[in-house]
């Protein structure tokens, strides 16, 4: 049980002021080293449940387990330390704080986390490192992020994610904003950097045409029965 | 703290450079005025406590103690009544009077006043912290047509001993009726004092008697002219006089002796303790400088409000950024320490700003106010009293602040990760 990256059961989540629960799923494993595809439509929860499993968010039941750790246990500060330390998350885009140059923000992980600096050794070689495999030339790195391509912007942000080795990585439709042959080689790197560094990947999307260069896929409309409800 | 929140504070406030660096400037305007009008008023009053440091009781016509008090020392409006030179010099006899110094005022010189007086001014008239007064140089006056006149004047109108000038009758500038028949001489410049003494031209009693022998109330005797050569075949002994300075043996007397001065039979007389009636004068102009003060702080309100509205307004753009540094582990109170920080950073920089920029303003004014108005400034960055205004000023700031970081950390608790355009 504890060698699965994630684990939940009967997870339930409503947003504040919502009639209906947003996410009500019984059962789902995502087992270490484990890179799966999630796809569901726009609306039906992605983003949200990537939320509860990131620890920004509190499920209101159930059990939420992420790497050996029951999330729905802690408190606030420690979930947000949990994240630091052991996720790592790409958006759909703007990932960046705009007014940092690409290396200070693929550096900015080990800010928050101590854990993650000291994983990453060397903070600016392990930087150098990253962007070298990701195809970022240093050129580009001292420019602030606003200046950057979106393609560059993503990969940008998929070595934020990696950056002092994360034991998880979550990526929430990392590619939708890509052109088709950018979204192919983006998703090359990534799934090669998680393998490389030893992460589960948790990848969603509504595009299921990616799904094939996963390990597993899975509908979220088929575990959420907050959504079967709905429809 | 677990975070080293202040490089992301820093480069956001450079992010938004021009919209930062205006607010910087209101709020160091806002605190350099605040700060200004405290300073102003404090100098102000120093000023004119300065220039009455060694007088026990200051003698004239009766009327109204605060304005006996400002036409004798700060030459501020005019005597309306003079008092028999006579009884004043009986005063000077008296047991408890150590000294007395008589002023006769009402002539003036290129805007200067004139004050009529005896060499006994020099010797006994303290200013400041009971300094006594220096001569910069050359000496007092001796002869009739003799005048020793204060560093400003000196300064202004390029005067040495030895020069020649003119005086006017009556206060102003521009005096048409001179005196121009009896030009005097320079005998001496005294040394700044910081007081009206600097803006003043000091003559002898005798002086003041002789230019006016041909004259009659306001005005020249028509057909009647006598030369400067001839003055000392008149008497010029003082008849009247304005006002004079009294110096007692014992403080202790002070009391007994003023209500022995105003009860005295003749002519009424007025003796007023310097000290009493300057506060009588602060508590008279008090709401005027609260009032000022109380604009001055609303000023300062303003410069936050602005600062606050500016920090706010840029959250809605960053709530993006917001929901970044959550997802890479930044906690709500984390969000709420850097918007803080920020706006805390931006007005203490600010309140710096506006002290560095009242220490301009006061360098750069003082000779000014000095010469216009009396009031020496005097050099500082910050006193205690100002201190304690620009702590008020950041408190205020940092309870403004409260505003866009309280607002940051329910943006923060709300969004989850959902990040918002
Ligand atoms: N911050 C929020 N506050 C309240 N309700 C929210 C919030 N974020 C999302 N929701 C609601 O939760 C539901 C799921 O939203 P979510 O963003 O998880 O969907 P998604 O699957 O990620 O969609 P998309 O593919 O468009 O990103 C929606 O009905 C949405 O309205
Ligand atoms: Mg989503």
């Amino acid at each position: 049980m504890s060698a699965d990256a994630v684990s939940l059961s009967a997870l339930r989540y409503r947003w504040p002021g919502a009639a209906r629960a947003c996410l009500d799923i019984a059962d789902f494993t995502l087992a270490a080293g484990e890179r799966l595809f999630l796809h569901g439509p726009s609306g039906s929860g992605k983003t949200t449940l990537l939320s509860l499993i990131g620890g920004v968010l509190r499920p209101e039941g159930g059990k939420l387990r992420v790497l050996g750790t029951e999330l729905a246990a802690l408190g606030g500060p420690r979930r947000d330390r949990f994240r630091a330390d052991h996720i790592g998350i790409i958006f759909q885009q703007f990932n960046l704080i705009p007014y940092l140059s690409g290396a200070d923000n693929i550096a900015l992980p080990c800010r928050f986390s101590p854990l993650r600096a000291q994983r990453a050794g060397n903070v600016s070689a392990a930087v150098a490192r990253l962007a070298a495999h990701l195809d970022l030339p240093a050129g580009l790195l001292a420019r602030p992020a606003a200046e950057l391509s979106v393609g560059q912007q993503q990969r940008v942000a998929a070595a934020r994610a990696l950056i002092g080795a994360p034991a998880l990585v979550i990526a929430d439709e990392p590619t939708s904003s890509l052109d088709a042959a950018r979204q192919d080689a983006f998703l090359a790197l990534l799934l090669a950097e998680c393998t490389a560094a030893g992460a589960s990947l948790l990848f969603v999307s509504h595009d299921l045409r990616l799904a094939g260069r996963f390990d597993r896929q899975a509908a979220l409309t088929e575990l959420n029965h907050a959504a079967e409800v709905e429809a | 703290m677990r975070l080293p929140l202040w490089h992301l504070t820093l480069a956001s406030i450079r992010n938004r450079g021009l919209a930062t660096g205006l607010t910087l400037v209101a709020i160091a305007l806002s605190v350099a005025l605040l700060l200004g009008v405290e300073r102003l008023r404090n100098d102000a009053r120093a000023s004119f406590a300065n220039s009455v440091s060694g007088t026990d009781l200051i003698a004239g016509a009766r009327g109204g103690p605060v304005s006996l008090l400002l036409y004798s020392v700060f030459h501020i409006g005019d005597a309306t009544q003079d008092v028999d030179a006579a009884r004043v010099d009986a005063l000077r006899r008296h047991k408890e009077v150590a000294w007395l110094v008589p002023l006769s005022l009402g002539d003036s010189h290129r805007g200067y006043r004139v004050v009529g007086t005896t060499t006994g001014f020099f010797a006994h008239v303290r200013t400041g912290d009971r300094q006594p007064l220096r001569f910069a140089a050359g000496q007092a006056f001796d002869g009739v047509f003799d005048a020793v006149v204060g560093a400003e004047v000196a300064e202004a109108l390029g005067y040495a001993p030895g020069a020649r000038i003119v005086l006017s009758h009556g206060a102003g500038e521009f005096s048409a009726a001179e005196h121009a028949d009896k030009p005097f001489t320079v005998t001496g410049v005294l040394a700044r004092t910081g007081t009206p003494i600097d803006r003043s031209v000091l003559v002898g009693l005798a002086a003041i008697e002789a230019i006016h022998l041909d004259w009659q109330g306001g005005s020249r005797i028509p057909g009647v002219e006598i030369p400067a050569r001839f003055v000392s075949k008149f008497d010029l002994t003082p008849r009247r006089v304005t006002a004079a300075l009294i110096g007692l043996e014992r403080r202790t007397a002070v009391f007994r002796l003023q209500r022995e001065i105003n009860a005295s039979a003749g002519e009424p007389l007025m003796a007023i303790l310097p000290g009493v009636t300057l506060d009588e004068l602060w508590r008279v102009v008090g709401g005027v400088e609260r009032a000022l003060l109380a604009v001055s702080a609303f000023v300062v309100a303003v410069g936050l409000a602005g600062l606050v509205a500016t920090v706010v307004s840029s959250l809605s753009a960053r709530r993006r950024e917001l929901a970044i540094l959550r997802a890479l582990g930044a906690g709500p109170g984390d969000i709420f320490v850097l918007l803080m920080s920020e706006s805390v950073l931006l007005a203490t920089a600010g309140g710096m700003l506006g002290v560095l920029l009242l220490w301009a303003l006061s360098a750069g004014l003082a000779p000014w106010l000095m010469a216009r108005h009396g009031v020496q400034l005097v050099p500082r960055l910050l006193d205690q009293r100002e201190s304690m205004w620009l702590a008020a000023v950041v408190v205020a700031a940092v309870l403004a602040s409260l505003v866009p970081a309280w607002r940051a950390y329910r943006y923060s608790l709300a969004d989850g990760m959902t990040v918002r355009l």
